[in-house]
């Protein structure tokens, strides 16, 4: 595994504009301004709640947004605004799994039309012939290679979402961008198909960008996790320094929402209180200083950056992080100082 | 998020198709929603009615000259001798005799049967020419107005909304001479055939609007679907996305809408030929005949029967199979 | 609200000018000198000079359309031999007929409105209280007849259907008179006797569909959630059908509704062929087949105006129900 990231994301926006008749009356920041790498073989999570534009995101990685402003790059070329034809070659390189299995297979087609058609897009011919290679996948994702003809409609949620993981591995890519891909599941079946997700990854050495509102899934699947808040990443690291140590008071928030059934005595949830403000006008300076119990005058005035604490993977966009316990309390001058410099 | 699969006409189907049964169950060979549409069809006894009806009108038409042979009288003849002095028909019911069976015309004394039989033929053509082409245009224009949006679709809307606010049958009733003079210019006799294109021309140039309307709202309504961002995300292009994406889904509504076009066809090409413009009296016609047979309401009601009646038993077949179409298609509607 | 109706309003103008630059265009641009159709049989070639003069029509089209559009705003003169001053709504002089052509249309629409309106009434009534009934009444006798009935009715023609009815009601038992209009203010009751049939016809075969429309919207309306939630609140049968679940189903209705009025009323040509009533339909067809442009131009704009504000009405009565329909 080289260090060299197969995805690169810098200043990542798409502002959606509200249109009243024919004036342009606001802008939706649904995503403002996103930096991080994907490394080879590498799964980041991205997680937030429903609105913060985690979903937009996923969705311009792939293309099927266009973005706004920034950069993606893959596999060190400039994807941002590559035509249909520049792209060809990428798409099988880069792949996405939907969160509705119900919708995002064509009711009309059967499975193996469905699972060939990335293949038939891009006029691939595998060796051995696009039956065999779709019986292949289905196979590899834990379906009867003989359903080959039945139609969507025949299987369950579960079963969908893996005929939708086949498709997405038909072009053999080396990056996966999966939008939600349990959450739409029985929870029961929500651990097969991360399980089978995490297998993959192995077996393929994929890459994947992770798309969940779900903390615990997201903690099951990914190496490094970033959390977002009204279209901005507040904290980004690597899982176990995440879950373990989040510095940024919305993740503690959100962390501190996990049942953990493990945990006795009086639980130390985080309530925040109020609702997401709408990314047609957002806070000024700290975005999530609406709802933080720690905002102070000039979380209203600047806005945080996004910085690594201790030199480490860790990085944390607030003026007031959480210190882990044992170091010393550094003062909030500090602090300006050094997001300022 | 929602689990609810799917709205729409088009799509009706997954509700009613077998619950996802365990992998390693029976036949490995699924049944498409075509084929569970099929089956409802073939169990529905209106449906098969009417269809029958339908086949056995269509096979009158194709075989006309067949039966002209077998009946032994040709559209055209005139039987001047079985009138009377003031040109009505001798006998009973029109003069409905063993060898013409639904009488004659009066004044030319022309046999009913058969003309009706070529009637038949003609609006038949001119229906499922115009249905046809109407489907053609509308499916292509619709899909690809709501499918690409923007300035195309704002087009092809006002256009839709511009034919709404003609009246076909005056525009139609102008236009139908002024396109003949335009090809033949004043002089001699028009065709058959052309009259017949001309109509076509003119329910083509109508029709499509509506169709269009319809395929572009299920296109809308399926445009956002994740699957369509699956196959854009392999890098489908345009033909790809409408002809195999999004067709296949919609092709239900499309077809029962065509199932109810041809019938308004058949009626729309008498309502013509009876306000006069439409085909000449050359051509057997229904609207021809009707028209004609109005001026002996009084003295000969069958020459209005006869005519009367297929015209009805055919549109009643066809909004009957249309009707059953839909119900087969569509299950959750109009039950 | 104010904004949704300016938006409607400019958007039926637009489509009402180009229904007007398209007949222009269809009618006075094609290849068939309009004049040789509007001068009485034995016309020399003076004549046909001076005609063809009086119209403007050596004059560049733009010029002409943009005279015939102020006529309708402004009136003009049209010269001696076509009447002189023609007052606003303008729409013309008649070679045909030798009036100009706003009297004409001033005696033929009260015909057509005068068979639309009353026979518009019944078919609603008839059609969607039929159609409620047998949806509420569903798989009984009197739902399969509703059924059967609407079907039939969906198939027949309309000058068959008035066929049957003046062989039966005028010819046979001459219950009625021979159909004709007379003016409701001279005498009602002629008025209603010669056009009761073309009411009845009409009405049969419009309730068909309407009947066969609102059976299907109210099924559809019936098992709905709030339908439902309604009568599990212990709300009376007829307080959920009646206010809430008709409510419902009847908006659908009124657009088709909308549309088919606005159609009938820009001429009812079947109708008044087939009862041999001179209303605005006839008077089009009479026009087209005597090559009478002024009179085709005048029918088609007025069957069009018809139609855009109806298409208006409904849209604002929709806006008025249905809140969301003004955002957009």
């Amino acid at each position: 595994m080289t260090d060299e990231p197969l995805l690169r994301v810098r200043g990542l926006s798409k502002h959606f504009p509200v249109r009243q008749g024919l004036r342009a009356t606001g802008l939706v920041r649904a995503v403002d301004g996103l930096n991080f790498d994907v490394r080879p073989g590498e799964t980041l999570g991205l997680v937030g709640e429903s609105g913060c534009g985690k979903t937009t995101t996923g969705r311009m990685l792939v293309r099927l947004l266009e973005p706004t402003a920034g950069s993606i790059e893959f596999a060190g070329r400039d994807i941002t605004h590559a035509g249909r034809r520049e792209l060809r070659p990428l798409r099988q390189d880069l792949q996405i799994i939907f969160q509705d299995p119900y919708a995002s297979l064509n009711p009309r087609h059967t499975v193996g039309r469905i699972v060939a058609m990335p293949l038939q897009v891009n006029g691939i011919k595998p060796p051995g012939g696009i039956r065999a290679r779709v019986q292949e996948l289905l196979e590899l994702v834990g379906l009867n290679p003989e359903h080959y003809n039945r139609y969507p409609h025949e299987f369950s949620g579960g079963q969908r979402q893996r005929i939708g993981i086949a498709r997405a591995l038909a072009l053999r890519p080396k990056l996966i961008v999966a939008d939600e891909p349990v959450s739409a599941l029985d929870v029961s079946i929500q651990a097969q198909v991360v399980n089978l997700l995490r297998d993959l990854q192995r077996d393929l050495g994929l890459a994947f960008v992770f798309i969940a509102h779900d903390l615990a899934v997201v903690r099951h699947f990914s190496q490094r996790v970033a959390v977002m808040y009204l279209g901005r990443i507040v904290e980004i690291g690597d899982r176990a320094d995440i879950y373990e140590r989040p510095q940024h008071p919305y993740t503690r928030a959100l962390l501190s929402a996990i049942p953990d059934v493990t945990q006795l005595g009086p639980a130390g949830r985080i309530r925040l209180t109020g609702d997401v403000p709408t990314p047609l006008d957002p806070p000024s300076g700290c975005r999530f200083r609406t709802r933080c119990w720690k905002a102070q005058d000039v979380c209203a005035t600047e806005e945080p950056a996004l910085v690594p604490r201790d030199g480490g993977n860790q990085a944390t966009a607030c003026h007031f992080p959480e210190v882990p316990e044992g170091e010393a309390v550094r003062s909030t001058d500090a602090i300006v100082e050094e997001v300022s410099s | 998020m929602s689990l609810s699969p799917v709205e729409g006409v088009a799509l009706a189907e997954i509700e009613s198709g077998p619950e996802a049964g365990a992998p390693g169950m029976k036949g490995v060979v699924g049944r498409s929603p075509g084929q569970l549409a099929w089956l409802r069809l073939r169990r529905d006894r209106t449906a098969m009615v009417s269809g029958v009806l339908l086949i056995l009108f269509m096979l009158l038409a194709l075989a006309a000259p067949l039966i002209e042979m077998a009946y032994g009288v040709g559209p055209r003849e005139q039987f001047q001798s079985l009138l009377d002095n003031f040109g009505m028909p001798l006998g009973y019911a029109g003069g409905v005799t063993g060898d013409h069976w639904f009488g004659l015309e009066p004044g030319l004394g022309r046999d009913i049967f058969i003309r009706l039989i070529y009637g038949l033929r003609t609006s038949l053509f001119i229906a499922f020419a115009a249905a046809l082409i109407t489907a053609t245009l509308g499916v292509v224009l619709g899909a690809l107005a709501g499918y690409l949006g923007g300035w195309f679709d704002a087009v092809i809307n006002w256009i839709t909304d511009l034919t709404l606010a003609m009246p076909f049958l005056i525009i139609a009733l102008a236009l139908t001479p002024t396109l003949t003079l335009r090809f033949y210019g004043e002089r001699g006799q028009v065709s058959a055939a052309f009259g017949v294109g001309v109509l076509i021309a003119v329910f083509a140039i109508f029709g499509w609007t509506s169709t269009a309307r319809l395929v572009r709202g299920q296109v809308i309504a399926l445009r956002e679907r994740e699957f369509v961002e699956a196959a854009k995300a392999s890098g489908a292009g345009l033909g790809h996305m409408l002809f195999r994406q999004l067709l296949p889904n919609i092709w239900a509504p499309i077809l029962v809408s065509f199932s109810l076009a041809v019938p308004q066809f058949i009626t729309s090409e008498a309502a013509l030929s009876f306000i006069g413009v439409g085909l000449s009296d050359e051509t057997p016609s229904f609207g021809r005949m009707i028209y004609d047979s109005l001026d002996y309401l009084q003295t000969d009601p069958a020459y209005v029967f006869f005519p009367g009646i297929m015209i009805f038993a055919l549109v009643f077949a066809f909004n009957l199979f249309g009707d059953a179409l839909r119900d087969a298609l569509d299950p959750k509607s109009s039950r | 609200m104010a904004r949704f109706l300016l938006k409607r309003m400019f958007s039926a103008a637009l489509t009402l000018f180009a229904v007007s630059v398209l007949t222009f265009l269809m009618f006075f641009a094609l290849p068939r000198d309009p004049v040789t159709g509007m001068c009485p049989k034995n016309c020399n070639p003076e004549r046909l000079e001076r005609v063809r003069t009086e119209l403007g029509l050596n004059d560049p089209l733009i010029s002409q359309y943009a005279g015939y559009m102020k006529g309708i705003v402004t009136g003009r003169d049209l010269g001696s031999a076509q009447g002189g001053r023609c007052d606003a709504p303008c729409l013309g002089w008649s070679y045909v007929t030798n009036e100009a052509v706003s009297d004409t249309i001033g005696r033929v629409l009260p015909v057509t409105l005068s068979i639309v309106i009353p026979a518009a009434i019944l078919w609603l009534l008839l059609g969607v209280g039929l159609g409620m009934i047998s949806a509420l009444r569903r798989g009984t006798w009197l739902d399969r007849a509703a059924i059967g009935f609407s079907l039939t009715g969906a198939s027949l023609q309309l000058y068959f259907v008035g066929a049957v009815l003046l062989l039966v009601f005028v010819y046979n038992l001459r219950l009625l008179p021979v159909p004709s209009y007379t003016s409701i203010f001279d005498n009602p009751a002629k008025w209603a006797s010669g056009l009761v049939l073309s009411w009845v016809a009409l009405a049969f075969l419009f309730s068909a569909i309407y009947a066969r429309l609102s059976r299907a919207q109210m099924l559809e309306t019936l098992s709905e959630d709030f339908v439902r939630t309604a009568r599990a609140k212990g709300l009376a049968k007829r307080t959920v059908y009646g206010r809430h679940a008709l409510r419902a189903a009847i908006t659908p209705v009124v657009t088709i509704a909308g549309l088919d009025v606005g159609g009938a009323l820009g001429g009812t040509v079947i109708t008044e062929t087939t009862f041999g009533i001179q209303g605005l339909g006839r008077t089009a067809v009479d026009a087209v087949r005597s090559g009478d442009l002024p009179t085709i131009m005048a029918t088609v704009l007025i069957a069009a105006v018809f139609v855009v504000l109806a298409n208006v009405l409904v849209d604002l009565l929709y806006a008025a129900i249905d809140p969301r329909v003004r955002l957009r």
